[in-house]
């Protein structure tokens, strides 16, 4: 069998004094596609950051294939999108190794294109990013990554903010990525939109929870574990499906949907 | 014609012109870095930072623009450092540092009294007493800007777009982060004889700034910014030859003329398209 890219033994990191990853154990194989789900402030961002290297552990080891090339999508949140870069600017900054060079080479161009057609974005490259829609944005950032020729891409929450149809585009695009050979790691808070219909899911909450396929850990018993807090899943069609339900906003009588009013959620000292 | 070419008869103003112009063109390069990262605030803190370290050297009895460098890249260092820390931002570390340095040369300067040096000339230049030795100091650190960006363009410009991500691709954005700060502080020691330190602030943020407004693109940012720091240097000292006025004064008043009219510019451009529609 051949060794993993990326493999955790016991990993804890921390920022200040509150540990984000305790004893983490987590393999991450040749052409693998991994969904990391938990609440916000699990330590989703901080585990691909882990793997990416920007986080170095304070207990336990991160060993990784040597010259293993790992391509980065931040959120589309984090972006600057008032920063002046072009398409093909952004796409091509991520160009480090090699030429000294400011201007591209000819072979640069060449494939910097080629990237922007695979991913559709091919008449767009001298167009400012902030002139793009959400799911194209999203390519962009992704195109970046495949230029620096990955064998494993980190993608941190790519449909957070999108509509559904951008999300199926992005998802159709990754998936393309995966079946090329790439490995693929992403973080997601979309449990039937996403989670359900990845290969291998990990869930996080500081330490890792589960981990296995979409029916083995999108049950009752782990999301309370992860989420601590209880949640119905179904199945439907043999995928795992959650219900999120928001007793407060059904108001009973009516069986209608309604919004509670603002002075019902306020903490009242005691 | 000839009157037109008259100060260029005198052997100061030709020194002056070929500083000037270096010296808008080399804020104009560093600046667009300067003001993508949002450290606009960084160009003015420093220069008056720099001014501490010019005092505290003279009584120390250091070469002023050594002595002021080395302040300076200190200061910088230190207000990487401590902007680091989240719960206090780049602003607060640039305000405590370089005012606290400021105050030194303040102080120095009151305790002392009897200094040979004109340390007015620092704060707002003399470019038509420049030594030929100020024109060869600001021509070498045009020239290792110069190389300097040419070589680590890429590095550059991604971890200034996107400095986590740029870690993770490679760059070693720490190394980068000082070369900035070296280059930055040099700019600020060899050029605040010609400009001045309170005129430096400016010709690092207004060239950027019109080439932003001009342009989405950042390398015609980068030619614009440099292009018109140029202009800038230029076109002051030569206006303020006819017209009397402080020389590094109307390098500024120049860029901010040119300000005005690419604000104007980009205004219009921006509502073409809307005006087109509605004919």
């Amino acid at each position: 069998m051949a060794a993993p890219l990326v493999d955790f033994e016991r990993v804890t990191c921390r920022y200040g004094r509150d540990p984000v990853l305790v004893n983490v154990d987590l393999e991450i194989g040749e052409g693998e596609f991994i969904g990391i789900v938990g609440p916000s402030g699990s330590g989703k961002s901080t585990l691909l950051k882990a793997i990416a290297g920007t986080v170095e552990p304070i207990a336990g080891r991160i060993n990784r294939d040597p010259g293993l090339s790992i391509g980065y999508v931040p959120q589309v949140e984090t972006v600057n999108w008032y920063f002046p870069v072009t398409v093909r600017e952004a796409i091509l900054m991520a160009r480090i190794d090699g030429r000294r060079l400011p201007w591209p080479s000819k072979q640069e161009v060449v494939e910097a294109q080629e990237v922007l057609e695979r991913l559709g974005l091919g008449g767009l490259a001298d167009r400012h990013i902030r002139e793009l829609s959400g799911g194209q944005q999203q390519r962009v950032f992704i195109a970046r990554a495949m230029l620096g020729r990955p064998r494993l891409l980190l993608l941190d929450e790519p449909t957070s903010g999108v509509d559904v149809r951008t999300r199926h585009d992005v998802m159709h695009v990754i998936h393309e990525l995966h079946h090329q050979g790439l490995a693929i790691v992403l973080t997601t808070h979309d449990l039937n939109g996403i989670a359900s219909h990845l290969p291998r899911l990990v869930c996080l909450n500081r330490e890792v929870i589960a981990t296995g396929s979409p029916r083995q850990v999108i049950t009752s018993e782990v999301l309370e574990k992860t989420y601590g807090a209880p949640l119905e899943v179904l199945s439907h069609g043999g995928m795992p499906v959650v219900l999120e339900q928001y007793p407060e906003l059904v108001d009973e009588e009516e069986g209608a949907t309604v919004l509670p009013l603002r002075e019902d959620h306020h903490e009242h000292p005691a | 014609m000839s009157t037109l070419l008259e100060p260029f008869g005198y052997e100061f103003f030709q020194r002056a012109i070929f500083v000037a112009t270096i010296t808008g063109a080399l804020c104009g390069l560093i600046g667009v870095y300067v003001v993508l990262r949002g450290m606009s605030y960084i160009g003015h803190g420093l220069s008056h930072a720099i001014f501490g370290g010019a005092v505290a050297s003279y009584i120390v009895g250091i070469n002023v623009f050594v002595g002021a460098g080395l302040w300076g890249l200190v200061a910088a260092l230190f207000i990487n450092r401590v902007a680091r820390r989240r719960s206090i931002g780049a602003d607060a570390a640039i305000g405590a540092i370089t005012s606290a340095s400021f105050a030194i040369g303040i102080i120095l300067i009151s305790i002392q009294r009897t200094f040979v040096v004109n340390f007015e000339a620092l704060l707002w230049g003399n470019v038509l007493g420049v030594a030929p030795v100020d024109v060869l100091v600001v021509l070498g650190v045009a020239i290792a800007s110069t190389l300097f960006v040419f070589f680590g363009y890429r590095q550059l410009l991604f971890s200034t777009f996107d400095p986590e991500v740029a870690e993770v691709s490679g760059v070693r954005t720490a190394r980068v982060d000082v070369g900035l700060a070296v280059m930055l502080t040099a700019t600020i020691a060899a050029t605040m004889n010609v400009i001045g330190v309170t005129m430096i602030a400016a010709m690092l943020v207004i060239p950027p700034v019109i080439g932003r407004l001009l342009t989405d693109s950042f390398g015609r940012m980068l030619w614009i910014s440099v292009g018109t720091g140029t202009l800038c240097g230029f076109l002051g000292v030569y206006g303020s030859y006819y017209l009397n006025w402080s020389s590094g004064g109307t390098v500024v008043l120049a860029a901010g003329a040119l300000f005005l009219l690419a604000f104007l510019f980009s205004g219009w451009r921006r509502r073409l398209p809307a005006l087109a529609e509605a004919h």
